[in-house]
């Protein structure tokens, strides 16, 4: 029996925090790839202390819904699961490429597949793009359009800054938008000065967090210029200085990042049949094709 | 022979009829087909309550049945038509059989907790489907559920709020995808977010009506996660309990404050937290957790059906906020109130540590805690610096300016 477990953050605070754990479970429940899906939180419930001891299967795959690897990935989620014998090093990363680890978990005795987090998929480069399509209505966006990926940016982690520049990098290459740039909302390049980085009139800016929060709904709109106060909401795309910027909040709230969970599990060795095509599929933007 | 049985007293709820359903049938057969070694001599029979069945040693004829009743001969060389007879008037032990052998599987929790509602290891079958006929009613948190049995046999749950129990169906919000129940827990009766998800602020108003055994489980682990589980091994004698220093020697990160908070000098600062927190009017969940291995905490653990294992992601946040508090000094203050002033003050608190604030009517100025009475508190003791009696909170403060 093949089990997907889905680990993410979660919120004391922000009931809104789960939900993309949650859909992102339902869309992949819905493709029958796993026999059962389920959700593990560190600030909700069920905590990743205790998700394990409800999993009925003997193949599990646990994926950590998260944009780096960093404090949560290598110390606190291995250590809650009681991955045993867990060290970083089995991961074999340089801050980007960890792939999957299989370890007994301690308090079911079983072993367990754990997978490195979504963000750092080089599948999550394709949901960034995805957003800019949903944003722009636009399955096509990329001429004269820049794309700004914001993320966290924290002295702690420099992991944190590897992810988002890999996938800017990644973007850049693709040749498809006229400028890419990476920002940060606590460190230099910092996403307040958007406009003086782009010359692009039109700007879609991406956030690379896993769900909508303090920071991508209040924070990034107030610092980029979308809104003086947060609560007066802001419109897809508000004029900035000289610069039309497109934003959409969290990209981990984008339908497609059930395709990188799913990519995840399947380099660990889960058997996913068309449960990959069915996601995709169900997960295209309506417009154009 | 059920209906024997069932004729013992008028008083005793009768067994119900039951048809037996193919895909129990089938299923019986299969479980034959599976057992044992032809090769090997007598293969195992498939045990039911008051009888078992078997299949004569490495036949594949249509007389390979074997019957055999408690107490009495077996009986061989039956047929599979001759079999299905036998088996038709046993419905209930064979439907029994296929619900928790099939239907609801090996899984230990849910299959642990679904025996348990209807008392399977405790009751015969004749018992348990004359209450399930009935419906048999279980409490679990805030919850009822319901167990009832059809007439093949199988069985169906009635999953709502205890305070809703006797209301019709049609006058709840009825559901039937377990996932519904997510948005049910996100919030409380007010609209307030549910971090914990055994605080006892479950809101009423819905209904999960004729549930199948595999989804009623879902509903339950959906609303209160983990509690099934881990009451499961709680049974088992396999509960691993993690108490509080130990669990606040491993937290790291904004939350390694904790630890330095045990100072080596007693217990009291947990059993605050656990009379804060872990009350059974906070938190449904059983608190099995103490301060150490050796030294219990001198604060009840609570009447729930489901224990806590450790202390849980709102203590560690809270224990990280009075860990900074507890590291202040302690002052002498001196107010000027009244008798009526201090018990005012005193009330307030009371009020809000009950969360009993919202309840308190608008104009019932005899309540302490009144907003009317609370405002002309504040408006007769706070200074324009927001102080109690214009006393500052620092010493220095007075200094200043």
């Amino acid at each position: 029996m093949q089990s997907l477990v889905i680990v993410a953050h979660g919120s004391h605070l922000n009931p809104e925090s789960s939900a993309p754990t949650y859909d992102h479970a339902d869309t992949i429940r819905a493709t029958g790839a796993f026999d059962e899906v389920k959700t593990g939180f560190w600030k909700e419930e069920p905590h990743f202390r205790e998700v394990l001891r409800t999993v009925e299967g003997d193949e599990v795959y646990v994926v950590p819904l998260f944009v780096s690897e960093g404090y949560f990935t290598e110390q606190v989620i291995p250590r809650e699961l009681r991955l045993d014998g867990w060290d970083v090093s089995a991961w074999g990363s340089d801050g980007l490429s960890a792939d999957q680890a299989t370890l007994v978990a301690d308090d079911i005795d079983r072993e367990v597949h754990y997978c490195g987090p979504v963000g750092t998929h080089r599948a999550m480069t394709d949901v960034i793009v995805r957003r800019a399509e949903s944003v722009t209505d636009d399955p096509n966006v990329g001429e004269g359009f820049g794309l700004a990926v914001v993320g966290h940016g924290t002295e702690r982690n420099e992991n944190s800054a590897k992810a988002i520049e890999y996938h800017a990098d990644r973007i850049a290459e693709r040749d498809r938008f006229d400028e890419v740039k990476a920002l940060y909302m606590d460190e230099d390049p910092e996403v307040d000065d958007l406009p003086d980085f782009f010359e692009s009139d039109d700007v879609v800016l991406v956030p690379l967090f896993i769900a909508d929060g303090y920071h991508t709904q209040e924070d990034i709109p107030e610092d980029v210029g979308l809104c003086d106060d947060h609560t007066e909401g802001y419109d897809v795309p508000t004029a900035v200085e000289d610069t039309r910027i497109w934003y959409a909040g969290a990209v981990g709230t984008e339908p497609l990042m059930a395709d990188v969970i799913l990519e995840r599990a399947a380099d660990a060795g889960a058997d996913l049949g068309t449960a990959l095509d069915a996601v995709r599929e169900t997960t295209r933007v309506a417009t154009g094709d | 022979m059920s209906d024997a049985a069932s004729a013992a007293t008028d008083d005793d709820p009768a067994v119900p009829d039951i048809d037996l359903p193919s895909d129990a049938f089938d299923a019986v057969l299969d479980a034959l087909d599976e057992r044992g070694d032809p090769d090997e001599g007598a293969s195992e029979p498939l045990r039911f309550e008051g009888f078992a069945v078997a299949v004569d040693d490495g036949s594949d004829a249509d007389d390979r049945f074997v019957f055999d009743p408690a107490g009495d001969d077996a009986r061989t060389g039956l047929s599979e038509r001759e079999l299905h007879a036998e088996l038709a008037e046993r419905a209930p032990a064979v439907t029994d059989w296929y619900v928790f052998e099939r239907v609801i599987g090996e899984f230990g929790p849910r299959r642990a907790f679904l025996r348990w509602i209807e008392d399977a290891d405790g009751a015969t079958v004749a018992a348990r489907y004359a209450a399930l006929a009935e419906g048999i009613e279980r409490a679990w948190g805030e919850l009822t559920i319901t167990a009832t049995v059809t007439d093949r046999g199988e069985r169906r749950y009635d999953v709502r709020h205890a305070d809703d129990i006797g209301v019709p169906v049609d006058d709840l919000d009825a559901h039937a995808d377990p996932l519904d129940a997510r948005e049910i827990v996100k919030l409380d009766a007010k609209d307030r977010y549910r971090p914990l998800k055994t605080a006892p602020t479950l809101r009423d108003g819905w209904v999960f009506d004729d549930m199948g055994p595999k989804d009623a489980y879902e509903i339950v682990e959906t609303i209160y996660p983990a509690t099934v589980a881990n009451w499961h091994r709680e049974r088992e004698g396999d509960l691993d309990v993690t108490h509080w220093r130990e669990t606040m020697e491993r937290q790291s990160g904004i939350y390694g404050v904790v630890k330095t908070w045990d100072r080596g000098e007693g217990h009291d600062h947990v059993n605050w937290v656990a009379e804060a927190c872990c009350d059974d009017s906070q938190c449904l969940k059983r608190r099995e957790w103490e301060y150490d291995d050796d030294t219990d905490l001198d604060v009840d653990g609570g009447d729930g059906v489901f224990p806590c294992r450790e202390p849980c992601s709102v203590v560690v946040s809270a224990a990280r906020k009075w860990t900074r508090l507890e590291s202040e000094q302690p002052r002498t203050y001196e107010f000027e109130l009244t008798p009526s002033e201090k018990e005012q003050v005193e009330a307030v608190i009371d009020a809000v540590a009950d969360g009993r604030v919202d309840e308190i009517r608008e104009a019932d100025t005899k309540e302490g805690a009144n907003r009317y009475r609370t405002r002309f508190l504040r408006a007769k003791r706070f200074d324009d610096d927001g102080n109690l009696g214009g006393v500052p909170t620092d010493p220095d403060e007075a200094d200043e300016e």
